[in-house]
């Protein structure tokens, strides 16, 4: 059938629809803001949707202090120039006892510094609906998630607490103490993130361009040497032509070797690849269903 | 099978050139209904693989689990590709609507997955809301079933046009025709019986690929389309909206600055051009259209599905919840409804309660009469019904507090489909379909006075207010109630006291104990008060009232301020002691039933305006308390 919006103008209307609706009934909304190429997007999304207006309401990051060199330039240019307050959230119990990847393991430094760390940063600015950058392609528990997820008191979880959404009606209403969680771009894929990106000339960050990159071979996964805490031992970087296909902590992301250097290139070998995207997350293998454990527990 | 979907060479030769064709991409949604036994989650699986949506290592993933838990040996089970959640994977079954998403080089589909279960007709309405296509899935060796019929029922109620019956499992008949047109028969029969008109049906075997993404060798007796072929071809119903008048639900204005002053929201239906001439509802101002305004610059034109920011000729007001119109077709304004509601909550549907409605952007409190009849998903017999339980489905009258804009279920999705939110959970109770307006409301008005209820509370030299006493049966209300009324009257105020028994006796001689009679008990009471302060008298009531919704409701009718909740708080134990009116005794011994404290609960004030501790005060100087609080 011919249509008169393409499926990238349908996904977009409806995240803007969810964006204002969220605007519209909660008190105090904010944007998580990873500075991956998810989040870039839904920062794109809500220029639309407020405009002329700059985006009404902050944007948060949840800082691990061990993300690439590279997101953190683009971290504040990119809130400059939405003209949105950034507000950075960094575990002061994590920063004190000095977590890390190398030493903790992954599991411990994700849970301190972004699970513990966003729900102290929820708390500590009383922000009752925040925007996540999720979506249910990413991984298979994912698809049950709502667009509007609930939060009880302390965070947690409840499959049984979420409200069923029906059309576009999306019901915020939550008492003092409980929370929402917001995913506006739930219903795109990584193919749609992609070819928006290219369609709207979004800024992301140039890690997720082949270039020559230091590496080493960690926990199974090539990793980027993007600063000296990197603890190398006895073993050398080699250079290697490398991209990424997700942004995180750089000692928890995996490159793949690439030659792709401009977008069409990565919408090329992404169609052509024979992996999936979450491959490439150290956090994820840690256990079948580990997600769904985390989401418990109120990781994302 | 071998995959349906090789990369396009496209892809490898010219990538911009493959981008560029993607452009003109359609999105539709689809609902899939069967049960887990109809091989749904594995027709599923089997369009994400086809579709190559399936990666290595989830592959390699997916073979150790089929050998594992899988239920197809050592070959794939395409089934746990889909099964999400962790808990769900080990009891072998969906419970939940999951969202799976896949493309061909047209179309990207949004699949709702929804249970086939006895119990989930929620689920299945939830999916089905936003679906343009519903995929009703029968098993070749079990042929139409009552589940079949629940599902293509529930599909032409949620207004889906286009149903697809796909036959699956006929590996497991030998592909036999004559069996295929005997259940594509009995079910056409059953769909036309139903008023779903032009259903199409395929034959497809989900675990070996036939007929899924192309015809099948194995049955050349079907000449139409494998089962992707025909969906590619669905109209989208956003579409449709296209050739009806234009309507925008206000979402949020937009004032950044004074000179801007944008209207925001998604159309729900046609389209939209500066220039037009529009109307605003519910007010019915009218005023042009001045410009269309996006981050991208101002368009010429805009249509269904698209989510805009409007700006106005003219400054008239307009705020979330109205509608824009087109100017000479907008749509209807009314208070009172007939619906389709379907129950979604454990807690049943208690008539005479009050909800909050949402409807679009709209959101008002509304009660609900009891249900005209509820349908028998299974058969579509009507029944008698007092009210509506988890994934009944019933026909009811409501009333709503203000006025809706709206419009039929059948003409519009947006403007005639809403939710019943709980007002204290704040849980989403029920999903509803308006049918239409009912006469009634659009002629009684409200009749305006000259001497307003302010001028009547002048002349007493008072502020009007309701001194609501809640509490146990014998907890003390009416005692301390009467020392409350016997105080003011001494200081010449105007007062009136309402007391639970007496009004039994009379207004509400007609009303039992049940929870809807106790509602009904609790907001006639509120409407007599609410009359009585209009005339400016201070209101003392004693009443159980059990129930927060209830004196919620009661304390909305009132002006802001003038409702005063009294918790006259005395410990079940003590009371039961006293027992002054022998009731306990008698609710003990099973001859009283629904007493409350008892068989029936007692929701006890959350923040109450006064907290009355019985067991630290006596009733004078409770009494004292009180009329200090309310004269200051």
């Amino acid at each position: 059938m011919t249509t008169h919006l393409t499926h990238l103008q349908r996904l977009e209307a409806e995240s803007i629809h969810i964006l204002r609706e969220t605007l519209a009934e909660a008190e105090r909304p904010v944007m998580l803001y990873s500075i991956g190429k998810d989040s870039a997007v839904m920062l794109h999304l809500a220029k639309k949707a407020f405009y002329p207006a700059p985006p009404p309401f902050p944007l948060l990051h949840v800082d691990t202090t061990f993300k690439f060199k590279a997101m953190y330039a683009l971290r504040e240019k990119a809130a400059r120039e939405a003209g949105m307050e950034l507000l950075v959230w960094q575990n002061p119990e994590a920063k004190a006892a000095g977590i890390n990847p190398f030493d903790h393991g992954s599991a411990v430094h994700t849970d301190l510094w972004k699970t513990q760390g966003l729900k102290q940063a929820l708390d500590h600015y009383g922000f009752d609906a925040a925007f996540g950058g999720a979506r249910r392609d990413e991984e298979k528990s994912r698809a049950k998630e709502r667009v509007f997820s609930f939060r009880g008191a302390g965070h947690r979880w409840d499959p049984k607490a979420q409200r069923p959404e029906l059309w576009r009606l999306y019901n915020a209403r939550h008492a003092r103490g409980e929370s929402i969680r917001v995913f506006p771009i739930s219903n795109w894929t990584e193919l749609d993130i992609w070819q928006y990106i290219h369609q709207e000339g979004i800024e992301i960050v140039d890690l997720y361009l082949a270039a020559p990159r230091p590496v080493v071979d960690y926990n199974g996964l090539m990793i980027m040497v993007d600063d000296d805490r990197f603890p190398l031992k006895d073993v050398t970087p080699t250079v290697k032509s490398v991209r990424f296909r997700t942004l995180g902590c750089y000692p928890l992301s995996g490159a793949v070797e690439s030659t792709a250097t401009t977008l069409p290139q990565v919408i090329q070998e992404m169609l052509l690849t024979t992996t999936s995207e979450r491959q490439g997350r150290a956090i994820d293998h840690d256990q079948a269903a580990s997600m769904e454990k985390k989401k418990q527990e109120g990781y994302f | 099978m071998t995959n349906g979907f090789a990369p396009d060479p496209l892809i490898a030769e010219n990538i911009e050139a493959y981008l560029e064709a993607q452009q003109t991409k359609n999105l539709l949604r689809v609902i899939t209904c069967g049960s887990v036994d109809d091989g749904k989650s594995t027709l599923i699986g089997r369009l994400l693989y086809d579709s190559k949506q399936i990666f290595d290592d989830q592959l390699s993933a997916l073979e150790a689990d089929s050998k594992r838990v899988g239920t197809q040996g050592q070959n794939i089970d395409f089934a746990l590709l889909v099964d999400g959640l962790a808990a769900e994977r080990e009891q072998g079954i969906t419970i939940d609507v999951a969202y799976r998403f896949f493309a061909t080089d047209r179309t990207k589909f949004i699949i709702a997955d929804c249970p086939g279960h006895e119990q989930y007709t929620r689920n299945m309405v939830t999916g089905a809301s936003t679906a343009d296509a519903a995929i009703v899935l029968i098993d070749a060796r079990k042929g139409v079933l009552t589940q079949t019929r629940r599902h293509s029922y529930l599909a032409k109620l949620i207004g889906i046009h286009h149903v697809v019956l796909a036959v699956n499992k006929m590996d497991l008949i030998g592909f036999d025709q004559a069996k295929f047109d005997a259940i594509v028969a009995e079910y056409r029969a059953f769909a036309a019986e139903i008023g779903l008109a032009d259903v199409a049906a395929i034959p497809i075997s989900g675990l070996g690929g036939d007929n899924i993404t192309e015809p099948s060798p194995n049955t050349p007796w079907y000449t139409g389309l494998p089962l992707l072929r025909w969906l590619e071809n669905v109209e989208v119903a956003a579409d449709a909206d296209l050739a009806r008048p234009f309507r925008l639900p206000v979402q949020w204005v937009n004032r950044p600055n004074l000179d801007f002053r944008g209207f925001a929201g998604t159309i729900s239906s046609g389209r939209v051009a500066p220039g037009d001439a529009v109307r605003i509802l519910p007010s019915g101002r009218t005023t042009s259209v001045a410009r269309i305004v996006t981050l991208d610059g101002d368009k010429a034109s805009a249509g269904a599905g698209e989510a805009v920011t409007l700006t106005l000729a003219d400054e008239v007001d307009c705020s979330r919840g109205d509608v824009i119109s087109i100017a000479d077709a907008p749509p209807q304004v009314a208070d009172q409804f007939e619906a389709t509601l379907v129950w979604m909550a454990d807690e049943p549907l208690l008539p005479g309660r009050s909800y909050l409605l949402k409807l679009s952007t709209q959101t008002v409190t509304v009660t609900v009469q009891p249900p005209k009849y509820q349908i028998n998903v299974n058969t579509l017999e009507q029944l008698a019904a007092k009210s509506l339980d988890l994934n009944a489905i019933g026909v009811v009258e409501l009333t709503t507090a203000a006025p809706l804009v709206f419009e039929p279920y059948a003409d519009s999705r947006e403007l005639g489909g809403f939710i019943l939110i709980d007002r204290i959970s704040n849980a989403t109770v029920a999903a509803g379909m308006l049918h239409f307006a009912l006469r009634r409301s659009q002629n009684i008005h409200l009749q305006a006075t000259d001497v307003g209820r302010d001028a009547h509370a002048a002349l007493k030299n008072q502020k009007a207010a309701v001194l609501w006493l809640t509490g146990l049966s014998g907890a003390g209300k009416s005692t301390i109630a009467n020392l409350v009324e016997k105080r003011l009257h001494r200081m010449n105020r105007h007062t009136f006291l309402l007391d639970g028994d007496n009004v039994r006796h009379g207004l509400n001689k007609d009303l039992g104990f049940t929870d809807a009679d106790r509602i009904e008990n609790i907001r006639r009471v509120g409407e007599v008060a609410k009359l009585m302060t209009d005339a400016g008298l201070i209101v003392i009531t004693a009443f159980i009232s059990p129930f927060r919704a209830e004196r919620q409701m009661v304390r909305d009718m009132m002006a802001p301020g003038e409702f005063i909740e009294i918790h006259i708080d005395t410990p079940l134990a003590e009371a039961e002691a006293r027992d002054v009116k022998g009731l306990y005794k008698k609710a003990r011994a099973g001859q009283l039933r629904n007493f409350t404290g008892i068989d029936s609960p007692y929701e006890a004030p959350e923040s109450p305006e006064i907290r009355i501790d019985t067991t630290a005060m006596t009733a004078d100087e409770a009494a004292a308390l009180i009329v200090e609080r309310l004269i200051g």
